[in-house]
């Protein structure tokens, strides 16, 4: 069926997205739009303390509120299973944001942790009682500074998501020979997600049936959890999120406000909806680490890298988090001859870190593609020119083989579309008015997967076809795109696919991260159309029916429709599938180095008055395999630029450093950009498939973001010569 | 939020009364800053008195060419009234920096003045703050200060006045006319808002239930040659670090009178009065400007993170000056 006329693949045609009209015409209902009979309305109470134990808690005025329905705390609450310990051996364990047990404990442990919960027949009845619970604490001794914990971090462990440490020969003892070397520091701020659509939840109970509308990245891994929490069979839980309204990550996980909706519909025996306020996203959802790390690049004078290290310290919770890899852009981006990277962290008492954007990758790529701009000055060779003298034919730290890699052709591609030749090298050098103008570069990179993804696909003999695969969306075009690829695989027209996603009922498949979700279903629904093909062919010999369409060979066999499957939804079909996703994941990365990545150029223009930056001009050039659709494809990297923007300039979770509180937990103080701080974009790709993954996708969720930051410094540092090392690069920073 | 009381009174001077007569009543606006405040719990008015239909959303000229602007006018309204435009760009220009057009569709000319300031410990109830509660401590002090004063502050209070409106009517000696219980009264705008000094709770000379119905913005023959610059973190949507108000009459190469104040650096907008002085039959030359700028700002006492406000402003003076004398030699 494959159609062999270019023009007629619908994969790579920029198609508007299935859920364009329902999304701009407020047809689609987000998990805090489901209206039931006798619905609550939740809202949360968070701790004031980061660590300590609930000594009292008053709940008297906040029950005299017209409307409520009952005040939970520790006293009163159902009693919860506590979150597994988590372990790769059980990935619905990987999914509980924290391991504090919401609730059902007087500990506290961080600034923000819900303490009580109020439901009431009205949200503003729920959000005025709240603010009337009044708790009292034991405080207890509390390590929340960061940069004074710095020196107590400890090495890192890796898992295989998210590697740690690794080394290729001696890399501090070149570094202390080499003719020319950088050293230096460089700090990020701890980061918010800040999807538009606050994380909600409505929760149902009918008996032991658990109904759950979330706005998760991940419903599998979610129904599995909640199945463990409340002890119900995971057949007795449904989860449910066709429309997400972003995630960035901070969707990834199980946190609070979804155990505690749940739970207060438990107890109540009614519909429970909870929509987490602004702050409270930022108190009770898991942000992104902040980071402080060392880069330290010895070379020839020719410009050849001899030494590269790169060190860095996260910090995790005492009640959860998780590694960052953040050095791992060192480990794949330079032929150095001798490569050091380790990882370590701090453990304070905080909110868990959690996945953002490009975990690692986004605050790594700003320190390492910093120094290395930094190397080209102290060497006088173009930021461009050294990256391709430095550019490995094989993964540098061990040799493995590059699935794809097209690095040099995605700088030249974005240097010609820039114009990068005009830039003086000198520093300092461009001035229009008041304005020190410069342009910078930096390298994306981001690790391609491939996990596995039940699916089922019917074709029906009036010609349509439905994909049904318990995906998410939130906004990336999933849907979308999987209706191309299942279009093109059986040659039917686009409008012919309907696809089921967004519910636990369907085939499981894999959360949304990583930037590996089209791919992995992807693989699944090509598969499946090949089962549906051949069973076609089949049917089509034995009615004589050869070359005639789908609704002909089945209109003649007497067949009205035929499935494929991929995948077992049962619970040993389930263990297989795990067992066959770890593996594949394992082979996959002991064989070859994989990715996707491109080449950021920008022009930034500097207030010499102020210190006030604005971003003037953008082009990006891709390798991220072969591109699905245009329009959605390049959204999602616009989208990780902009957001890559924001990380460079503005964005800064303000965290009191006596007592471990954010103070800006609201989008007036907690800047993002805004329109007028995004210039026009322009994104280009090579569409070069990668031979490895199915259809060539490498993803593009992410590493739109990476390199971005490091990009912006050092269009700054070429516009006002002064190099910036810690993020954001806020005025105050620049002034002179 | 707390249950409240709303009334919408027949006129000022029952909506006076009623406010005097009830310590924890307010009036309101556009509510673009209370309704937050009663958001977060900062303020608790039990009764809200509506003047949104009460006072005047006119603009009326004045015989000495100036303008009087009613305390109803949405900041968007008098953002762009042609007058206002064509005599006091100045005014104009600090409008349009504020915010966003959402917000300046709602927000009055009084309301914009009494604004509360944006210092994140004042908007967070769980934290000291004498701003809200007087005796709690600053936490500013030693906490996050970026955006916090370098003039005029005191151990009690570093925040600064949020207000871009305020800081162009100070440099503009315009006139605020305040309805009260004991009748009508005039304050100059460079006065209306105050140092901390020992009560950081009061932000204005005003007393309770007093109204601000109308700014006078008196006639100034160089107010077209007027500017606002405001320099912050992002390009739109964010309040000043610092910002700069001025107007300037060159002639002959001398300043001939120069009006000047500073937003981002105090308690209230910093009418600079050193600089003003420094200039005035002063040859209208960078150096000469960048001279007054220093005297301006020699006794800033910077806290740990915002000593940059004392260049920024210093740079912004002598750009806004240099800009407006280039101008004013082309006319």
């Amino acid at each position: 069926m494959t159609r062999t006329v270019d023009g007629e693949h619908l994969v790579g045609q920029p198609i508007d997205r299935i859920d364009g009209p329902a999304k701009t015409t407020g047809g689609a209902r987000f998990s805090a739009e489901h209206a039931y009979p006798g619905l609550t309305h939740a809202a949360l109470v968070p701790a004031t303390v980061s660590r300590g134990r609930i000594t009292a808690i008053d709940t008297a005025a906040a029950a005299a509120v017209p409307g409520v329905i009952t005040v939970l705390t520790h006293g009163n609450a159902p009693k919860l299973n506590p979150p597994k310990r988590p372990t790769p051996a059980n990935l619905s364990t990987l999914v509980s944001g924290t391991q504090v047990n919401y609730l059902n404990t007087d500990e506290v442990h961080w600034d923000g942790q819900p303490v009580a919960v109020v439901v009431a027949e009205t949200s503003h009845a729920a959000r005025e009682a709240a603010a009337l619970v009044h708790v009292s604490y034991e405080r207890l001794p509390a390590v929340v500074d960061f940069a004074a914990e710095e020196p107590n971090a400890v090495a890192q462990k890796g898992n295989p998501v998210m590697p740690g440490s690794a080394k290729k020969g001696d890399a501090d003892a070149a570094l202390a020979v080499a003719p020319v070397t950088v050293d230096a520091r460089y700090t990020t701020p701890q980061h918010h997600h800040n999807a538009l659509e606050p994380h909600a939840t409505t929760a149902v109970w009918q008996g032991d049936e658990l109904t759950v509308h979330d706005s998760t990245q991940s419903i599998t891994w979610l129904r599995k959890h909640l199945a463990l929490r409340f002890g119900v069979p995971e057949a007795k839980v449904r989860v449910l999120a066709p429309f997400v309204g972003g995630g960035f990550g901070g969707k990834g996980f199980a946190w609070p406000g979804t155990i505690i909706a749940v739970l207060a519909a438990r107890a109540t025996g009614r519909p429970v909806r909870l929509l987490l306020t602004r702050e409270d996203v930022h108190r009770a959802v898991g942000a992104r680490t902040p980071s402080a790390q060392r880069v330290a690049l010895g070379a020839d004078t020719g410009g050849r890298l001899t030494a590269l290290v790169h060190t860095s310290v996260t910090r995790t919770s005492r009640v959860g988090g998780q590694p960052e890899q953040v050095t791992a852009p060192a480990q794949h981006l330079y032929d150095a001859t001798n490569i050091r990277t380790a990882q370590s962290q701090t453990t304070l008492d905080w909110m868990p870190n959690t996945s953002m954007r490009a975990p690692g990758d986004a605050i790594g790529s700003f320190a390492l593609e910093s120094a290395i701009d930094e190397l080209a000055g102290e060497l006088g060779i173009d930021p461009v020119e050294l990256r391709m003298r430095n550019e490995p034919e094989r993964n540098p730290i061990d040799g493995k083989r590059f699935s794809h890699r097209m690095l040099r052709e995605a700088y030249a591609l974005g240097a010609r579309r820039f114009g990068w030749e005009n830039r003086s090298p000198e520093p300092r050098s461009t001035r229009d008015g008041r304005w020190l103008v410069g342009m910078g570069v930096a390298t994306a990179y981001h690790p391609a997967m491939q996990f596995t993804a039940n699916v089922t696909v019917r074709l029906a003999a009036d010609g349509t076809v439905t994909v049904r695969c318990g995906f998410q969306e939130m906004g990336m075009g999933n849907a979308t795109v999987q209706a191309q690829i299942a279009a093109d695989a059986l040659g039917v027209p686009f409008e012919a696919v309907r696809v089921e996603y967004g519910d636990s009922a369907l085939p499981a498949s894999v959360m949304a991260g990583g930037s590996m979700q089209t791919s992995t279903v992807a693989g699944s629904v090509l598969a499946a159309c090949g089962k549906l093909t051949r069973r076609l062919s089949t049917l089509a010999r034995r009615t004589g029916m050869q070359g005639r369409t789908p609704t002909e060979i089945l209109t003649a066999a007497r067949v009205p429709f035929i499935d494929a499957a991929v995948g077992s939804d049962t619970r040993l079909g389930a263990l297989a599938g795990q067992a066959r996703m770890l593996a594949k994941v394992v082979r996959d990365q002991r064989t070859w180095a994989k990715a996707a990545c491109g080449a950021h150029f920008c022009e930034v223009r500097v207030d010499a008055d102020t210190g006030e930056v604005r971003v003037s001009r953008w082009t990006a050039a891709f390798d991220v395999g072969r591109v699905i659709n245009r329009k959605t494809a390049f959204s999602q990297l616009r989208g990780g630029i902009v957001m890559g923007i924001g990380m460079a300039l503005f964005e800064e979770a303000l965290v009191d450093r006596r007592t471990g509180r954010i103070m800006n937990p609201s989008l007036s103080g907690y800047h993002v950009p805004v329109h007028a701080d995004v210039p026009p974009i322009d994104i280009a790709c090579l569409d070069e498939p990668d031979p490895t993954m199915p259809l060539g996708i490498l993803g593009v969720g992410e590493v739109g973001i990476t390199g971005v930051a490091a990009a912006i410094a050092n269009a700054i540092h070429h516009a006002t010569g002064s190099r910036i090392r810690d993020l954001p690069i806020t005025p105050d920073k620049l002034v002179t | 939020m707390i249950p409240f009381d709303y009334r919408r009174p027949d006129d000022i001077g029952t909506a006076v009364a009623t406010v005097t007569g009830n310590p924890r009543a307010a009036f309101l606006g556009g509510g673009t800053n209370l309704v937050d405040h009663m958001k977060l719990g900062v303020a608790e008015p039990e009764l809200l008195v509506d003047v949104t239909g009460l006072t005047s959303r006119d603009i009326e000229r004045l015989p000495d060419g100036g303008l009087r602007v009613g305390a109803g006018v949405r900041n968007s309204d008098l953002a762009a009234d042609p007058l206002v435009r064509e005599r006091f760009p100045v005014l104009a220009q600090a409008l349009l920096s504020g915010a966003s057009g959402q917000l300046r569709n709602l927000a009055t000319t009084g309301g914009n003045l009494l604004q509360r300031t944006r210092c994140v410990y004042f908007q967070d109830v769980t934290t000291p703050c004498n701003k809200r509660e007087p005796g709690q401590g600053c936490s500013a002090l030693e906490g996050y200060h970026r955006h916090h004063a370098v003039l005029g502050a005191s151990r009690q209070c570093v925040a600064v006045h949020p207000s871009d409106l305020a800081v162009a009517l100070a440099a503009l000696d315009a006139v605020v006319r305040v309805q009260g219980p004991g009748g009508e009264r005039t304050i100059p705008a460079e006065t209306l808002h105050r140092l901390p000094g020992e009560h950081p709770e009061r932000d204005t000379v005003l007393e309770h239930g007093e109204l601000i119905t109308a700014v006078d913005l008196p006639g100034l023959p160089f107010g077209p040659r007027s500017r606002y610059r405001k320099a912050r973190d992002r390009a739109s949507f964010a309040f000043a670090l610092v910002s700069v108000a001025a107007a300037l009459d060159v002639a002959g190469g001398l300043v001939r009178d120069v009006r000047i104040a500073f937003g981002g650096l105090a308690h209230k907008p910093w009418r600079a009065r050193l600089a003003e002085d420094a200039l005035r039959g002063r040859p209208a030359a960078p150096d000469e400007f960048r001279a007054a700028a220093e005297a301006e700002l020699a006794d800033a006492q910077p806290l740990r993170d915002n000593g940059f406000k004392v260049p920024m402003a210093r740079n912004m003076l002598v750009s806004v000056l240099t800009e407006l004398s280039a101008e004013d030699g082309a006319a």
